[in-house]
């Protein structure tokens, strides 16, 4: 089954899939993590731990491109934690582009001396079990933390998560005003990491570091629940 | 783990006091943060409730509010709140509502505490009100060498004594031989008083008299005088003195007004010392001395008009050095009072000598020692009873006219109030003044009193001091008991208010050039000294220098413990930062004010001001407590029926 259909019929039956997994699944670090996630649907986003993760890549297709650096932030609604958090960089299997280091403000030498991904599975697994994760723009950190897996350890990773960036395309893309103001012809509002924290009048980041990104995403998150949700919407409602 | 990619200690090492913090604690507490986002319009913090965590303003903009629900602060990025009730172990005081989308970070209560232990200038931070003025206070005095020298340290020998009787030779002889310039003149006395002090043997002494080197040339050889003639008949008896622990510049200034060369140093009231002129001169070149020195020696008002610039010379230099606000105002002072002596006694020169007795008094700022480099011209004559309008006005009208004129092109601009000696209002007998004084205190209205609150503060400058003396006599015993006019000067004092209503950190004067700006004296010194005067006047105190009625007003109950000390602590700084902006101003080429820019002051001193502020507005929000109008039928009156 294909990523984007997976993410597109998931959405409501993430349970479902997540106790399936739990049962086929043969790796013993991911049986593991998928026995400590059971994310009930029903659970307050206001009460549910989360995790803010950002990957920064050599470009956006999984199948051609590798992760280069993750950046991981624990949080809830009340309190970011970002001294719990972490940060890797990570060797690529394939050639860092010129443009990407400069992207990513990484550079070569950083990146040869940089382990594989293999080395961080089981803190980036600890990490994220038991947790919601949270992220900007899901379908680049789903697709590479898949890919990353399958390779090396023969089973994929997928589990719910919660896009601030699909968030915030429902909220400015497809409501009515914004309806109207497209057929109006008027620029459509900008869905980006930091426009969208400029909505919120949260500070500006200098961008694309894995773990200032997760951090950003981690406060947009809290920003939009309070001006567009509740403490008690359902997680259930809000994942993808 | 790399945190510090996330920009918070950055963001933190803008900000006091943690900017001032080593790079170890300051990591240590960047390391702890933990963070959340508030909407404009949510509630921070609730009254009661528990609380674990320093707040710091990320971005955004936060108030809060005191239990009556008049706003008690507001801060915008780099703001810090909750360490009073943090470092209490108390719940929540002051609710805190964000007025802007804030970003907070949180440095949790153990690691807040941690550093404070292990630094003191971050813990002294956190100390509330004056005590934290305090310190800023103490450091910048600290700063100057000059201005925190106790006379005694350039006193090395002791002074030459002798009896009365002793005769000039011999005393002559005393000097050579201890190569001294002058001699005291000691007198044995019975009794033990204030102005005695006690030998080893217990004879009980006074300093009587001074006699020195340039007396044996003027009243000694000029006079004829034989060797034989006692001390006692030639000494002068007039002397001056200082106490060791002064400051050198206290002593500089003390022989600059009083005009002597020779300022015999007092331990209590032990001589042990004189201090000379070229000591000081010697000890530090400082130009405000030459200044005065050389008013005196201008012989027309154009020539004194062209030392005008060295004030402002004088003023920078002494900034420079680093000198405290009331040095500075002293200077100040006394340079304004050596032009207008001067420029009187120029005036006596060209008109001749006046037809009655009369003081030349100034009002206000100058009257308080405590101008600045921008001060106009506040001042009136008192005229002796035997004053025959007719026949003496044109004298004294002219001497006003002398002066005013003179004193505007010394850069002392005239008084838009017309609060001059030229305005024959300001220009009465003694007893017209009493009687000004008393339909002041007995009829006083608000309207009224705005414009005559200036004359509450009087000082003489030339001529007969005991009838500005009067003048303080006759307030200090009548002021005490007149509630309505007490009443009537507190509720004035309460009409400039200090910029508290601040947007994020400060209200910002609406008014033409100065957008953007708080103006010190307006919303800072004025108010300040207002409303000191009302206390000053209800006990009775003569003192017309704020600190001196400051310490005046702590010997009463009249306002609770501590709050003279804060009061004194916001003067002190609130002067000294308008003091320095203005020194900088004059140093960039432009022309002195009292606005200046927060954005100009960093962000250290700004938390001092925002405390200084404060301190006036809880002083203020007691007047009206303290001091109230007395119920309409005790005091029937046409202001109260409103």
């Amino acid at each position: 089954m294909s990523i984007r259909r997976r993410d597109r019929q998931q959405a409501d039956d993430w349970p479902t899939y997540l106790a399936a997994r739990a049962q086929q699944v043969k790796e013993p670090r991911l049986s593991r993590f998928f026995a400590q996630t059971t994310l009930d649907p029903e659970m307050p986003i206001g009460e549910a731990p989360l995790v803010a993760m950002d990957f920064e890549t050599t470009g956006l297709d999984a199948s051609r491109h590798d992760i280069v650096s993750v950046g991981v932030v624990p949080f809830t609604l009340s309190r970011i934690r970002p001294a719990d958090g972490n940060y890797w960089v990570l060797s690529p299997r394939r050639a860092l582009s010129d443009e990407s280091v400069a992207f990513h403000h990484i550079t070569h030498s950083e990146v040869e001396s940089a382990p594989d991904f293999t080395t961080i599975i089981d803190d980036l697994l600890t990490m994220l079990s038991g947790r919601l994760a949270v992220v900007h723009y899901r379908r680049l950190e789903r697709a590479f933390l898949d890919a990353a897996m399958r390779e090396r350890l023969g089973e994929g990773l997928l589990f719910p998560m919660v896009d601030t960036m699909s968030l915030e395309a429902q909220i400015h893309r497809q409501s009515w005003w914004a309806r109207l103001r497209r057929w109006a012809g008027r620029p459509v509002a900008s869905i980006r990491l930091h426009e969208s924290r400029q909505r919120y009048h949260l500070p500006a980041y200098t961008g694309h570091h894995a773990l200032v990104d997760a951090l950003a995403t981690a406060e947009l998150l809290q920003a939009q629940i309070q001006y567009h949700y509740r403490w008690d919407t359902p997680i259930g409602a809000l994942w993808r | 783990m790399n945190i510090e990619q996330l920009d918070i200690r950055g963001h933190m090492a803008q900000f006091a006091p943690f900017d001032n913090l080593p790079d170890a604690l300051l990591d240590r507490i960047a390391a702890a943060v933990e963070i959340r986002y508030f909407q404009a319009g949510s509630e921070l913090l609730t009254k009661d409730q528990p609380i674990d965590a320093l707040w710091y303003v990320r971005s955004g903009a936060v108030e809060m509010y005191q239990r009556s629900g008049r706003l008690f602060n507001r801060l915008g990025e780099g703001g810090i709140f909750g360490y009073s009730d943090l470092l209490r172990h108390r719940p929540v005081r002051y609710p805190v509502n964000a007025i802007e989308d804030t970003l907070i970070y949180f440095i949790p209560g153990a690691v807040f505490e941690a550093v404070c232990d292990e630094d003191d200038d971050f813990a002294e931070f956190f100390d509330t009100g004056g005590q934290r003025l305090k310190v800023t206070v103490e450091q910048q005095r600290d700063d100057s060498e000059l201005m925190t020298t106790r006379v005694r340290k350039l006193v090395h020998r002791q002074p030459q004594m002798v009896e009365a009787s002793t005769s000039l030779q011999e005393a002559a002889q005393h000097m050579r031989d201890a190569n001294a310039t002058c001699v005291l003149v000691i007198d044995v006395t019975e009794t033990h008083s204030a102005y005695t002090f006690s030998d080893r043997d217990g004879k009980h002494w006074k300093l009587s008299g001074i006699l020195t080197d340039r007396d044996f040339c003027t009243r000694v050889l000029a006079e004829g005088l034989s060797p034989e003639t006692p001390v006692g008949e030639v000494m002068s008896r007039r002397v001056i003195v200082v106490q060791s622990d002064e400051s050198v510049y206290e002593a500089m200034l003390c022989m600059l007004r009083n005009q002597v060369h020779h300022l015999p140093v007092l331990h209590r009231r032990q001589p042990m010392g004189v201090l000379h002129l070229s000591d000081i001169v010697r000890y530090e070149t400082h130009s405000s001395l030459f200044l005065v020195n050389n008013i005196y020696l201008q012989n027309t008002p154009d020539e004194l008009a062209r030392l005008s610039g060295e004030v402002r010379t004088a003023f920078v230099r002494l900034v420079a050095d680093g000198a405290n606000s009331e040095m500075v105002s002293r200077a100040l002072a006394t340079i304004g009072r050596s032009f207008i002596q001067r420029l009187i006694e120029l005036a006596e020169a060209e008109l001749g000598p006046p037809p009655v007795p009369y003081c030349f008094m100034v009002l206000g700022s100058m009257a308080r020692e405590e101008p600045t480099i921008t001060a106009d011209q506040d001042n009136a004559l008192i005229l002796d009873d035997s004053f025959d309008p007719e026949r003496h006005d044109g004298y004294f009208e002219a001497l006003a006219r002398f002066v005013s004129n003179g004193l505007d092109a010394c850069g002392y601009p005239l008084c838009k109030g017309d609060i001059m000696a030229t305005n024959p209002r300001w220009r009465q007998p003694l007893a017209v003044w009493k009687r000004y004084f008393m339909e002041w205190m007995d009829d006083p209205n608000p309207e009224r009193l705005l414009h005559s609150s200036i004359f509450f503060d009087l000082a003489p400058v030339h001529g007969e001091a005991p009838m500005v003396e009067a003048l303080q006599d006759l307030i200090a015993e009548v002021a005490p008991q007149r509630q309505r006019f007490l009443a009537a000067l507190a509720r004035n004092a309460k009409n400039r208010t200090p910029p508290l209503g601040f947007f994020r950190t400060f209200v910002m004067e609406r008014d033409g050039e100065h957008r953007k700006s708080i103006n010190l004296k307006r919303r800072g010194t004025a108010p300040l000294t207002d409303l000191v005067r009302v206390h000053a006047l209800a006990c009775g105190s003569k003192a017309q220098n704020t600190f001196a009625r400051l310490d005046d007003i702590e010997g009463t109950k009249l306002v609770a413990d501590g709050v003279v000390e804060r009061l004194r602590y916001a003067f002190e700084f609130l002067s000294m930062v308008r003091i320095r902006h203005q020194a900088d101003a004059i140093e960039q080429g432009r022309e002195p004010d009292n606005s200046v820019n927060p954005e100009n002051i960093d962000s250290r001193e700004r938390h001092h001001l925002k405390d200084a502020f404060e301190a006036i507005s809880h002083a203020q929000q007691f007047l009206s407590f303290r001091y109230t109008m007395p119920s309409k039928k005790d005091a029937p009156s046409k202001q109260d029926a409103r």
